[in-house]
């Protein structure tokens, strides 16, 4: 190293090393808290807060979690939501990417144009709502598949993509006489792999995070994604409905209610916290490609 | 170029030219390119159908709407919704609990992931950086309800901040109720969980800054503090507008799912904005033509307040704006 920091800037460096280990400590000590909570009993939780000491751990928070029938309904209809959403808009992202990066196409500009458009103007909530009733999507979870599933940021990214993949290699594949079909499904889909995890990643994560086409759209709690139970727990309060009794059963209750919210939010975001790590480099790869335009 | 090497199988370079001029040349374009517009299909039939499905569905925010004479066949009342909307008492404020929550947030939230780029950008070690960032990303994948459980939780009366607080001033503060509160719980928790994740483009651009220029610059006899100001602060000049465009531009748009869930009835004289409004009184209260107008009239104000930031952008960023 060529440079020569003052003592100044040795004192300026620690500082931000510090502000840094803070910004590290800010996010990480609320995660440590919930799930040190998430072991313990509720009622030492309750009363003394944090505590160390086997004789105050319990594993009664997960227990009650994992006999919950809407919560084990809502992990599941969680995971397949985001896989088929995942599919779907791998496979819309990447048609109009691939088309929409060939500088030849007619009309390439008027459907970039188009899209782009939808990005600062909607027609709002209700027509949006209106329209989903009216294609009779009520109530099912086409409603959280389809209309989500174009996403402009996406085929940008696609588009961006295939844009660097060499335009000669085509070229030379147009020449030896290959169609369009055979270029596509032999040359750059093998190509596009990286690009379509990506894309997997980001709309699996998103739709494995959103509750809100859910919760307007749902109306059956068969049908309802984790994040519309969780809600019913974290922020509604509510265990298990239908259950409030006499005095003795709603202070059972409220025990309940408290046990299960950090047990749930760790179960919840169990997957991505497991999935984040390995998959870390691909979600930031993501955002650069994105942002280059 | 790409397109007559195609078509050279069949034609000449010259007949392509003179095909292409005519009508007949676009409809040998779209053929020959068939294949392209199925693979465009999904997309712009999704695009058309859910985002400019809506658009026209708007229409019902100038119309009486009935639901038995539906969209086309209700009776138009022109700027009656957006009238009763702009002379209502809660006008005001529900449009500035809007406008200052997303504004002070914006001022608050935009320095912050620049400050960590570039103090990240100072680590020089790659494993200790990799790891920092590791940390600050993850709330980003955290979702919004666990979000606004977490600070249910943090925050209320019985809860681990409270309990320091009381400890110090005698009783709780009711973070979660008392409308003073509310902005500084939502912009601080989206700090939290956004600022990292947005300090990735910031970071990504500082490493391919040259490290010649510093050196030479430390030669000099610049001081640390000099040439993160003077060479990797202009480095990220552009990022940042654009940064700043997009988010000054949305402004009026903040979003529905983290002030729905931070809504307790205390608290609501600070956290009620326009989309949970529109919520509200459309699809709770049913009140289908009026809430969209209250939503149309959202959407107008974003527009044109991204031309006006992106003008305003372009004049002081030697014409770089966003478009």
């Amino acid at each position: 190293m060529l440079i020569q920091n003052s003592p100044f800037d040795r004192f300026m460096l620690v500082c931000m090393k510090l502000f840094l280990l803070l910004a590290v400590l800010v996010v990480v000590v609320p995660f440590g808290y919930i799930i040190v909570a998430s072991f313990m009993d509720p009622t030492v939780l309750l009363n003394r807060g944090l505590s160390f000491h086997p004789g105050d751990w319990s594993l009664e928070g997960y227990r009650k979690i994992l006999s919950n029938e809407a919560m084990i309904r809502g992990f599941f209809n969680s995971v397949w939501y985001a896989a088929a959403f995942s599919i779907i808009t791998v496979l819309v992202s990447i048609g109009a990417g691939y088309a929409l990066a060939d500088d030849s196409l007619v009309g390439r500009r008027t459907v970039m144009t188009m899209l782009i458009i939808t990005l600062f103007f909607g027609g709002g909530l209700i027509p949006t709502y209106l329209l989903i009733r009216e294609l009779g999507m009520l109530n099912t979870p086409w409603a959280l598949l389809i209309p989500g599933a174009v996403n402009v940021w996406n085929i940008i990214l696609a588009r961006t993509f295939f844009k660097g993949i060499s335009r000669e290699l085509k070229e030379a594949a147009n020449v030896d006489g290959a169609s369009d079909r055979i270029i596509f499904t032999r040359i750059v889909l093998p190509l596009s792999k990286p690009i379509m995890f990506v894309l997997a990643l980001y709309a699996f994560v998103g739709q494995w995070n959103s509750y809100f086409d859910a919760m307007i759209y749902l109306e059956d709690s068969k049908l309802f994604p984790l994040q519309l139970v969780l809600r019913s727990i974290l922020i509604q309060n509510q265990a298990a409905p239908g259950m409030i009794g006499d005095q003795q059963a709603m202070a059972e209750l409220k025990r309940l209610s408290e046990m299960i919210k950090y047990s749930s939010i760790v179960i919840s975001s169990l997957p991505l916290i497991v999935m984040y790590p390995f998959f870390q480099k691909y979600f930031e790869k993501g955002v650069m490609v994105g942002s280059l335009k | 170029m790409e397109s007559s090497a195609k078509a050279g199988k069949r034609h000449t370079g010259q007949t392509l030219l003179h095909a292409r001029r005519t009508s007949r040349g676009v409809w040998a374009q779209l053929k020959k390119n068939r294949f392209l517009y199925l693979l465009l299909t999904p997309a712009l039939l999704l695009t058309l159908i859910f985002k400019y499905g809506p658009m026209y569905g708007a229409i019902i925010a100038f119309k009486d709407f009935s639901p038995i004479r539906g969209i086309w066949n209700s009776e138009w009342v022109g700027f009656k919704h957006f009238e009763k909307f702009l002379t209502s008492p809660n006008f005001e404020t529900i449009f500035m609990n809007t406008l200052k929550l997303s504004a002070y947030g914006l001022i608050c939230g935009f320095p912050i992931p620049i400050l960590l780029a570039l103090m990240l950008n100072q680590i020089r070690r790659r494993g200790i950086k990799k790891n920092i960032q590791l940390f600050l990303y993850a709330p980003n994948f955290v979702s919004v309800i666990v979000i606004a459980g977490m600070l249910f939780i943090f925050l209320s009366p019985t809860g681990p901040i409270n309990q320091v607080v009381s400890w110090i001033t005698g009783s709780p503060m009711m973070f979660m109720t008392d409308p003073e509160y509310f902005r500084w719980v939502y912009i601080l928790s989206d700090i939290w969980a956004t600022a990292g994740w947005a300090s990735i483009i910031y970071v990504a651009a500082l490493a391919n800054v040259d490290p010649e220029l510093h050196n030479a610059a430390s030669l000099d006899g610049a001081s640390l503090l000099r040439r993160i100001w003077h060479i990797d602060l202009p480095t990220i000049k552009p990022i940042m507008a654009i940064v700043f465009i997009l988010a000054a531009g949305g402004i009026m748009s903040i979003g529905f799912e983290k002030a729905y869930l931070l809504q307790t009835s205390m608290n609501l004289p600070a956290s009620e904005i326009i989309a949970t409004y529109v919520y509200k009184i459309g699809l709770q209260s049913g009140d289908y033509a009026y809430s969209a107008a209250v939503g149309l009239f959202n959407s107008l104000i974003n527009v044109v307040l991204l031309i006006g930031v992106n003008m305003i952008v372009k004049k002081l960023n030697d014409n770089q704006g966003l478009y």
